[in-house]
């Protein structure tokens, strides 16, 4: 649990120190505050982070600076800014972060980081998206389906599902589709962009890790459910099968499913740097990849300090949602 | 059940001794919960199918490459992407462990696609055995032949075995799996190992001295807690020289985090047990509180979220392997080996095939462990 990039328990105890510390409206707009005020704490703690250990990196940013006269290196130096002292270029690399410059490519001539982010992230951002939708509902299902057939053969075949998708790597699944789906069958295209039919794969081997995360989650909560009392009372009266389920179980076995969707989506974040790779996909990840063997730092940086505040602020706005959400939380305070 | 009443003897049995003195005698030791969870885990069939061959892993991991011919690194340019081949495995055909390559070759007639094959297969016309799946009428890729190429034969090898084949270098695979899974392993360990020491210390001292000392300890964490793991690691990684440790102590740095958060909560519930308060009124050290009486009943959760992060120790190594922060050639792990593997995918697939599975059997049977482990410790699991 530790290096995934979340611990399910973590949320778990962020959400139960938020259930019994909000007492009502006032304290929902001070925990939302006290978070952001986190936020920014943390954001800037990264970027000074990410500043110093740029300043530490060994050698010149220049690839031949050897080539290269005196004048030539100082004209380069002084567009860069590199000429001033520390402290001012800190205060500049700042300034810039706060409105959105995230610095120069080293290696594409001139072109600004956030440039190169902004033409990329629509083939990761699509693929985000449909793995995450794709993953959720598959899963869901999955899991509503071994809940309600508990113990029996479906339970234990999606079980195995579960297992094997929470364990299997997503670059190995990749391989297994690319091989046996495009190279084998020939069904769907290899790899690279070309409209929907080349994000299919892709997609289907993002959406696995959180489709068997959603499905094991939701196992337990809906047998939990389950067996509440309200389940047992709709039971008494005498309420179908099927509206006990729809109407009392899954509504409620739903609502924590939110707090892992935000650790989710960052695990999804971290497999487009892969799926992208391996299928060529033209989205960030891709980018970054070839970024890092290319030793392109402000592109390296400037991603890292993307992903930095897309995972704090999906983080943020799921808390919040899911304090709004659950009516358990709101009023478990009042009294 | 009838048949049974009449075998008993009924002189076998005695009166149970019912004096004042005896009947506070506790007649069996009481079972501990690590005794109790050792039992549960016996019963699990998964649970030890897991470990048998976790075991079975990590003495390959550590004796096949010295048992092996050749070392990780050994290159051969003449030897490369030779095919699997196994003594005795060789000899059943379907398995394909035979050492030799097939493939299929389109063209406008035999012939054609025959010369295609020769030029795949290094023009050894000699080792390659043809068989015409169709004659083809002359049109374009209407002619369909396969070709099966023994290039141990081709090479003059025939007495050599390279059990998982030869890489694009002529380094026997076989060898440098289990060498990657090795190190995979040792970099997985020793990070769950240094989590925990960090983990426990941090937690245990935040949650056991409280207060202002607990307050600090917790805003610290939770800032770290915000920083995403990649972001640090990728960070890491850059500025630290690549190696074993480099990876070691960037999934470590913010590994902890989760283990301390988990013991700082255990620690807060237990301290206000009343076996604590009674040890303290007895007048018992702390340190003594601290070994008797936190340290045993933490310990189920610290060894099941141990178990966890072994796992994810592996996949983050595969991952930043793959994503090219990984270890410098030649050393090998699973995710070098992986991501060398992806690059003649379609050419020589097993050069994936074997670390891929053994990383995915690795995450399985950690998995798998680490379920049984927290059902084991956790009693309100049981059924």
């Amino acid at each position: 649990m530790a290096y995934t990039l979340f611990s399910i328990g973590d949320y778990y105890q962020i959400m139960a120190n938020f259930a019994t510390t909000n007492l009502g409206g006032a304290h929902v707009a001070r925990f939302i505050g006290q978070r952001i005020i986190y936020m920014i704490i943390t954001l800037f703690l990264i970027a000074t982070i990410s500043f110093v250990l740029m300043k530490l990196l060994p050698g010149s940013p220049l690839a031949n600076a050897d080539k290269l006269t005196e004048a030539q290196q100082e004209v380069i130096f002084e567009k860069y800014g590199l000429n001033d002292p520390i402290p001012v270029q800190y205060v500049n690399y700042l300034g810039g972060l706060v409105q959105g410059d995230l610095g120069i490519s080293f290696k594409y001539d001139n072109r600004p980081v956030s440039d190169i982010l902004s033409d990329r992230i629509g083939p990761s951002a699509q693929l985000g998206i449909q793995a995450l939708i794709i993953g959720t509902v598959a899963g869901i299902l999955l899991g509503l389906v071994s809940a309600i057939y508990h113990n029996g053969i479906t339970d234990y075949l999606s079980t195995i599902i579960a297992v094997l998708g929470t364990s299997i790597p997503s670059f190995v699944f990749a391989g297994l589709l690319q091989f046996f789906v495009a190279v084998k069958w020939g069904i769907l295209p290899v790899a690279t962009w070309n409209g929907f039919e080349y994000s299919i794969l892709p997609t289907i081997a993002l959406a696995i890790f959180p489709m068997a995360t959603c499905a094991r989650f939701m196992r337990t909560e809906m047998i939990e459910v389950l067996n509440e009392d309200y389940i047992t009372t709709a039971r008494a009266k005498g309420l179908a099968g099927s509206a006990i389920i729809f109407k009392h179980g899954i509504r409620n076995a739903l609502i924590p499913l939110i707090t892992i969707l935000g650790p989710l989506a960052v695990g999804l974040l971290t497999g487009t740097l892969v799926i992208e790779q391996i299928f060529s996909v033209p989205g960030i990840g891709e980018q970054f990849v070839t970024s890092v063997t290319s030793n392109d730092f402000p592109i390296i940086m400037g991603t890292t300090m993307f992903f930095a505040v897309v995972f704090i602020v999906m983080i943020l706005i799921i808390d919040i949602l899911y304090g709004l959400i659950d009516p358990r939380i709101r009023l478990s305070g009042k009294d | 059940m009838e048949n049974r009443k009449k075998e008993l003897d009924k002189n076998l049995f005695r009166p149970a001794d019912r004096t004042e003195e005896q009947s506070d005698v506790i007649a069996r030791k009481s079972t501990t919960l690590l005794q109790d969870a050792v039992r549960s885990l016996r019963k699990n069939v998964f649970f030890m199918i897991s470990l048998f061959l976790l075991l079975v892993i990590v003495l390959m991991s550590i004796f096949a490459p010295v048992a092996s011919d050749y070392t990780y690194k050994e290159q051969d340019l003449n030897r490369s992407l030779m095919g699997p081949r196994i003594p005795v495995l060789e000899d059943i055909s379907f398995l394909g462990l035979d050492g030799t390559q097939t493939k299929t070759f389109n063209g406008n007639n035999v012939q054609a696609a025959e010369m295609k094959a020769n030029l795949q297969f290094d023009n050894q016309e000699e080792f390659i055995t043809f068989e015409t799946v169709s004659e083809g009428d002359g049109s374009p890729n209407s002619a369909e032949v396969k070709a099966t190429y023994d290039k141990y034969a081709a090479k003059g090898v025939e007495d050599e075995y390279f059990y998982f084949g030869t890489d694009r270098l002529g380094r026997d695979v076989w060898t440098r799996v289990w060498d990657g899974t090795r190190v995979s392993l040792l970099i997985a360990f020793a990070a769950a190992i240094i989590d925990l020491v960090i983990g426990v210390a941090y937690g245990g001292i935040a949650a056991y001295y409280g207060g202002r000392v607990d307050n600090y300890m917790m805003r610290f964490l939770e800032v770290i807690i915000g920083i995403p793991n990649l972001v640090v690691v990728i960070l890491m990684i850059l500025i630290l020289d690549p190696g074993i440790w480099a990876i070691i102590i960037a999934l470590t740095i913010t590994g902890w985090t989760s283990m301390a958060r988990i013991v700082r909560g255990e620690v807060l519930k237990l301290k206000g047990h009343e076996f604590v308060l009674a040890a303290r009124t007895l007048g018992a050290p702390n340190r003594k509180i601290i070994a008797r009486h936190l340290v045993p009943n933490v310990m189920g959760l610290i060894i099941v979220n141990t178990m966890f992060s072994i796992p994810s120790a592996i996949f983050f190594e595969a991952f930043l392997s793959f994503i090219g922060l990984g270890l410098p050639s030649p050393a090998a792990s699973l995710g070098t080996l992986i991501n060398d593997g992806f690059k003649t995918l379609l050419t020589t697939p097993s050069l994936l095939v074997f670390p891929a599975v053994l990383i995915s059997v690795l995450m399985i049977v950690f998995n798998i462990l680490g379920d049984g482990l927290r059902d084991a410790f956790d009693p309100k699991m049981r059924k």
